[in-house]
């Protein structure tokens, strides 16, 4: 009996204050992008940019390691029965990698842009080598900062 | 050292290649910090103990690529990598590796 007590607390706490975490989270993304709309962040090489005009380059990265709530890993565990959709780990990566995007791009002081960018993830933490589980992602997002010479 | 993940450094000719060099570390959290994080996965959100530990980990690897580019005589590394891989239970091996050239 205590057990399922606790187990539908945990639900439950792990609803509210994952809604709630996510909730703020993603308000400070959108916030923090618009911030940055000015610094583009592409994929394609240095090839294209007209190479006489930077100043400087310099490697830059940001990573984020982010945890998923009790709530939508028995939601995702649910899922794996019907198949389908997994809509809850799909914001917890999509959470991950802005985020990592943002912290790369707030160590680029100074750059006019970002190129070769590329974005990784890892499963970490004790369930990363456990089967049908995923309990934490680190998003990792690297490219070069290039700062242009005054025309 | 100028480092950049693009093939080459951009305003610079490459004069000389080294050939790869690359660093890495594994690392473990401690158990306080571990219990912590088990409790965050209850609530969900980002684990600020796995991102600074991964974070200076990163820092550390990278300084050993930089050191072995130094002892070659190379001043910049083109074509950096990243890679994480969790080897055991809390512990992740952190690798950086790149091209080591001597630019002008």
């Amino acid at each position: 009996m205590t057990n399922i007590i606790i187990l539908i607390l945990l639900i439950a706490l792990g609803y509210y204050a994952g809604h709630h975490a996510e909730k703020k989270h993603y308000q400070s993304i959108k916030k923090r992008e618009e911030e940055f709309l000015n610094l583009p962040a592409v994929t394609f090489s240095e090839k294209m940019t007209p190479i006489e005009n930077v100043a400087s380059s310099t490697l830059v990265y940001g990573s984020a390691v982010i945890s998923i709530d009790y709530f939508k890993r028995i939601l995702a565990a649910l899922r794996n029965i019907f198949g389908g959709e997994v809509g809850a780990y799909e914001s917890l990566l999509d959470r991950a990698r802005r985020e990592a995007v943002l912290r790369m791009k707030s160590m680029a002081t100074n750059a006019n842009c970002i190129v070769n960018v590329r974005i990784e993830t890892a499963s970490i933490g004790k369930s990363a080598n456990r089967k049908n589980s995923l309990g934490s992602v680190e998003a990792i997002a690297y490219g070069t900062a290039l700062s242009f010479k005054e025309a | 050292m100028i480092l950049t993940n693009t093939e080459t450094v951009p305003g610079k000719t490459i004069v000389e290649h080294f050939g790869l060099v690359s660093g890495s570390t594994v690392r473990a959290k401690h158990v306080g910090k571990d219990i912590l994080a088990g409790l965050k996965n209850i609530v969900g959100g980002e684990l600020k103990g796995y991102t600074e530990l991964l974070q200076e980990s990163r820092h550390q690897s990278m300084d050993r690529m930089v050191e072995q580019a130094e002892q070659l005589g190379a001043n910049a590394i083109v074509n950096v990598r990243f890679a994480t891989s969790s080897v055991a239970q809390g512990a992740a091996e952190l690798y950086v590796y790149g091209t080591a050239v001597k630019v002008q």
